[in-house]
């Protein structure tokens, strides 16, 4: 189950697990502030497939946009999102990435190339594919990573955008973050084959199957298809088999089907766990070294919690800003 | 001065946007034929018939730096994409906080008469006027074509051209060269003071030949042309309708909830306008129903000038009563 450690200088793979941690920790706080009512809404956590994120975005560099969903922390934090402003875009405050206007399930960075969470399953893959047209319309090398489940790739947007990513030879990773449930309802039973990666076959592309916990192995299969964007020869479906540890949302009393052994089973397969482990094996990490990057980690989130609460809420006149710009 | 057509008026305004700003390139189901030649496959592009992926990409392609025009051709194939149109260009400025401008035109045509059936004859600019984040025009002319498209693909938001399929071979007097129109300006297309007649589309010319005949029976009719539906130009509407008192809309699409319906609403809640009504607001609209294919059953759904000259006897019935007197 262990990958090999990739082609990364050491520091770069102690910092994949930096946000793996830092994803994880955001969103435990997430869900306790949640829960204590200073975030409103709906909270979609990502604990548990922190790899998919972090692996993948460890293949890109600043020129290349992503796009996410409704469960996107974790693509804005491996992306290089800043804390203060998630977290006071969580808040609803005018700090916020999106000025109090979107909340957990709608934050961008254009600036870095997140292109945003995206409320409607499978709303994304066709805006990040135009941004992988003008990436080959601009012919700088970049390349757009469309983040989506498993519900997303039974969606017309998925075989639409694929096809088309794939007759234009776009510079295009399309990512399945394969969970095995679209909400509540498990893909077993809404999916025809057991790989939703067999289905690149069907537009004549490279699909290939990853274990979406394990991080290094997440890696490699992104820079891979990374590489074959970038030389023109088009795109890539990336299944990452993986798992959520927690319900559809953070709301209290939702229903979860999940069989609790499957529940256990998954988090013994601990993605962070992993990482960590793989480093200690290769030398690469210490206890001293781990409660450092822990301490930095909570630190960085008092900050980004001090930083929510000490903005300013939207004033009620700016519910008009913004219909369109100037 | 030169004619063009409608269509071709469009196309011009295209061409030469795209000749000033190589940030423009155009998405359709079909090349658009005028224009390859002289910008090649990769700005005049022909894609997949998938209205979703192609209405997403311009929203991603605008995002990250472009000016992309998707052309959806007919209003009616614009449904396949009503997710990204509904709640993805409409939204994604606001929603992200205004990070960053999306500005894609998207071209479809509207209205019938075309012997089409329900599926390929539709009017239903008031479902977009409804979503907000929209900005959306529907020209009567060939010279209000060229100038408003030329506006909407330097707006920095997503506008959509409705564009009517009856005009589409109608020739009017067009400049050469560039010149632009404002969103949000209607235009009087006739002064007159009995009535005004608020009119889009192929009903601007019908409301316009009603004109000339009732000029005859001296009856003073002023057409308003609101040419843009978001923003719309109430205070133009207002004006007139303080003017003359009375006020007929024709509209191509059915009234429920429609233009029609916005544009009484623009008149009777403004206190102001309300209070130099001297007859209640007659709408005069295509029959609730979907637009059946049969010459004799097309026609008897749409409005035409008779129907309007009838709708502005109505109004001006008050008129002739009080002139008895």
């Amino acid at each position: 189950m262990t990958s090999l450690s990739p082609n990364l200088p050491p520091d770069k793979q102690r910092e994949m697990l930096r946000q793996m941690l830092t994803i994880r920790r955001f969103e435990e706080r997430a869900s306790d502030d949640y829960r204590a009512g200073k975030i409103y809404g709906v909270v979609h956590c990502y604990i548990g497939e922190e790899a998919v994120a972090v692996g993948v975005c460890t293949a890109l560099d600043p020129r290349d946009r992503i796009i996410s969903t409704h469960r996107g922390h974790g693509h804005c934090i491996a992306k290089g999102a800043d804390l203060n402003r998630m977290m006071a875009e969580l808040y609803g405050r005018q700090t916020g990435y999106c000025k109090g206007k979107g909340g957990s399930m709608h934050i961008a960075d254009f600036g870095i190339g997140m292109l945003g969470a995206n409320g409607i399953v499978a709303g994304g893959i066709a805006i990040v594919t135009g941004a992988g047209l003008a990436a080959q319309m601009e012919g700088n090398g970049g390349v757009a990573v469309s983040f989506f489940g498993d519900g997303a790739s039974n969606a017309g947007p998925f075989h639409e955008c694929l096809n088309i990513a794939a007759a234009w030879k776009l510079p295009m990773l399309y990512v399945c973050e394969n969970n095995m449930y679209a909400a509540q309802t498990a893909a077993v039973a809404t999916h025809a084959l057991s790989d939703v990666a067999a289905r690149a076959a069907g537009y004549g592309i490279p699909g290939v199957v990853v274990d979406g916990n394990d991080a290094f192995a997440v890696y490699q299969a992104a820079h891979a298809a990374v590489e074959r964007a970038r030389s023109g020869a088009g795109p890539t479906l990336i299944e990452c088999k993986t798992y959520r540890w927690r319900g559809h949302t953070e709301r209290a009393g939702q229903p979860d089907p999940r069989d609790r052994a499957e529940v256990d089973a998954w988090q013994g397969r601990d993605p962070i766990a992993l990482l960590e482990r793989q480093l200690r094996e290769q030398g690469e990490l210490d206890d001293a070294g781990l409660r450092a990057m822990e301490g930095e980690i909570m630190a960085a989130l008092e900050a980004a919690v001090a930083f929510a609460e000490a903005s300013p809420f939207p004033l009620p006149e700016q519910a008009t800003d913004d219909v369109f710009a100037a | 001065m030169r004619e063009l057509t409608y269509n071709e008026a469009a196309v011009e305004a295209i061409a030469e946007e795209m000749r000033r700003d190589p940030k423009i390139f155009y998405m359709s189901t079909d090349a658009l034929a005028p224009l390859l030649k002289e910008f090649g496959p990769q700005r005049i592009r022909a894609t997949p018939i998938t209205e979703a992926a192609l209405t997403g990409m311009g929203i991603g392609a605008a995002g990250s730096g472009f000016r992309p025009i998707v052309d959806w051709r007919q209003v009616t194939f614009s449904f396949v994409a009503m997710d990204q149109i509904v709640n993805q260009a409409a939204k994604i400025h606001y929603m992200f906080g205004g990070q960053v401008t999306f500005p894609i035109l998207f071209r479809a045509s509207v209205g019938g008469g075309g012997k089409v059936a329900a599926q390929h004859s539709q009017s239903p600019y008031s479902m977009f006027m409804n979503v907000a984040g929209l900005k959306m025009f529907l020209p009567s002319t060939p010279y209000d074509m060229k100038g408003l498209l030329k506006t909407a693909i330097r707006d920095n938001n997503p506008v959509i051209s409705f564009e009517s399929g009856r005009l589409m071979a109608r020739k009017g007097d067009v400049p050469e060269g560039d010149y632009t129109i404002p969103l949000g300006v209607a235009d009087v297309k006739r002064e007159g003071s009995d009535v005004t007649v608020v009119a889009l589309a192929w009903l601007v010319h019908e409301a316009l030949a009603a004109a000339e005949t009732l000029a005859t029976e001296g009856i003073s009719v002023e057409v308003v042309d609101p040419r843009t539906l978001v923003p719309l130009d109430t205070a133009t509407i207002r004006e007139s309708v303080r003017k003359t008192g009375r006020l007929v809309i024709a509209d191509e699409a059915g009234p429920t909830a429609g233009f029609s319906a916005e544009v009484a609403a623009v008149a009777t809640e403004d206190a102001a306008t309300f209070s130099r009504l001297k007859a209640p607001v007659k709408r005069v609209c295509a029959l609730q129903v979907p637009i059946p294919y049969s010459p004799v059953l097309e026609d008897a759904v749409f409005p035409d000038r008779n129907r309007i000259i009838a709708g502005i006897r109505e109004v001006l019935q008050g008129r002739r009563a009080a002139a008895a007197e």
